[in-house]
């Protein structure tokens, strides 16, 4: 099937794609200015925040599936307002939804303990130096970028094996919200264990292929 | 006629109820090297810090030169991008030493910053190491890239926190020559603090003492070591202040 690039297959592998490449970036993004914010100031309330992260870093997936399609059913109070901006049920978005809500917690929590981890004079001697705040933040965000990498990392690692939320959200309907976990599960109930476990090779791959261009974005970071 | 760049007028700085500076007045004149003593924690750091308008001060009047008076919130980036400080303990970069001496060129955009780097480096005496890492050099090496960073981007005023403590006399006396020779050449103003009262009188144009955070004395050099008006900066200087 892989061979041959199966048409069902490679519907399955880009849906899985798509759903966790955007989940991710939009991870990305709130996550790591969030936790960029929390790791560099100090405000009232700062510690509450971070429990709520710690939280959320250890949302069980089928939770957040459950309180997603509680949201966005017809009769949730999100869901009941129809309106073009709020995914429906078994829809890719909604799968996103629920994605981004596992993810940007870890990115945003590993984000915070790696800027916590840079030297606190560095912002103060960047800025010495005529750095803009904005100039200082990224300055502290480059120092700690093994620590951002890993945060995106694990955020990636805890969207592209996720089964509950995503079968519970997208209902795993073929040539729509199939992902490659889902079509495991499925084909492992039919009985069709090698067809199950191509698609694991293929997930294992696809996961391997992602940490490599983030172990190379990392850089020399990793040398001694 | 006085050619000030910094003055200061009943200047404080608190930290919540705790005032840990306050300076009736001072001033600073262009091109000199003005030196700073004291005991720890006789709040010269704190001091710097308000020249190099990383904090405000909480109450009183800071003006620099004719372009600026402090009112509370933070000097323009113009303004602060004409001084900065070399920290006692400074924080290099994760990458080479061209990249942390090149740091402050690419944040103001220059269109020489190859030529200006290794024009710097040269000065300093770390021509060879400008490909190397930072993070794998001594400490002197580490201190003379921080002072070529700062160099590199020609302040007017070069703020300077307890430069050449913990190290070796050899490096001590290369970073006093250079420091020496920026203020010779390009007329540099420097602010040295320091704890070692034989640096501040080998490059010091005057010296202040600044005890539990209050200036004691300003004086020029020769008055400061050798004739001191006040009994507790003649102490200093004997060496009989404890702390």
């Amino acid at each position: 099937m892989i061979i041959t690039r199966d048409p069902a297959l490679m519907q399955i592998v880009a849906v899985s794609l798509r759903v966790t490449g955007t989940a991710l970036l939009f991870s990305t993004l709130v996550g790591i200015p969030l936790g960029s914010w929390l790791g560099l100031t100090r405000f009232l309330g700062r510690r509450l925040v971070i429990a709520l992260l710690y939280t959320g870093m250890g949302f069980p997936p089928v939770v957040v599936g459950l309180s997603v399609y509680l949201m966005l059913s017809r009769s949730g109070p999100l869901g009941s307002l129809e309106l073009s901006l709020i995914p429906r049920l078994f829809t890719i978005n909604a799968m996103v939804v629920a994605q981004v809500i596992i993810s940007f917690p870890l990115v945003a929590g590993f984000t915070m303990a790696a800027v916590m981890g840079v030297d606190p004079n560095l912002r103060q001697q960047v800025i010495s130096l005529g750095a803009t705040n904005w100039q200082a933040t990224l300055a502290v965000l480059l120092e700690a970028r093994l620590g951002v990498i890993v945060s995106i990392i694990a955020g990636f690692g805890s969207i592209i094996s996720e089964v509950g939320a995503v079968m519970m959200v997208g209902g795993n309907i073929e040539s729509a919200t199939r992902v490659l976990t889902t079509a495991i599960v499925l084909e492992t109930r039919k009985g069709n264990f090698d067809l199950a476990m191509a698609l694991g090779v293929i997930l294992l791959g696809l996961s391997f292929l992602a940490n490599v261009i983030m172990l190379r974005l990392q850089g020399r970071s990793f040398e001694p | 006629m006085t050619d000030a760049v910094y003055r200061l007028k009943k200047v404080s700085k608190a930290y919540g109820p705790r005032e840990v500076l306050y300076v009736d007045f001072l001033e600073i004149q262009r091109g000199e090297v003005f030196g700073i003593v004291g005991p720890s924690g006789a709040g010269k750091s704190t001091l710097l810090r308000l020249l190099d308008f990383l904090e405000p001060p909480t109450s009183g009047q800071l003006h620099f030169t004719d372009c600026y008076s402090s009112n509370g919130s933070r000097a323009p980036l113009d303004v602060r991008r004409r001084v900065t400080t070399v920290f006692q303990r400074s924080v290099l970069l994760n990458t080479s030493v061209y990249g942390n001496v090149a740091y402050g060129l690419k944040i103001r955009g220059d269109k020489e910053i190859q030529r200006k780097v290794k024009g710097v480096l040269e000065q300093v005496g770390l021509s060879d190491l400008i490909r190397d890492r930072a993070r794998f050099l001594s400490g002197g090496e580490a201190q003379r890239v921080a002072l070529a960073r700062a160099m590199v981007i020609e302040p007017e005023v070069l703020l300077l926190d307890e430069p050449t403590a913990n190290l070796d006399p050899y490096n001590v006396g290369l970073i006093e020559d250079i420091v020496t020779d920026l203020n010779r050449e390009r007329d540099t103003t420097i602010v040295l603090v320091t704890h070692n009262v034989f640096q501040a009188k080998r490059l010091a144009h005057r010296v202040a003492l600044l005890l539990e955070g209050k200036v004691v004395e300003v004086a020029p050099v020769q008055d400061f070591f050798e004739a001191p008006r006040d009994s507790r900066t003649a102490a200093f200087v004997r060496g009989e202040m404890v702390y």
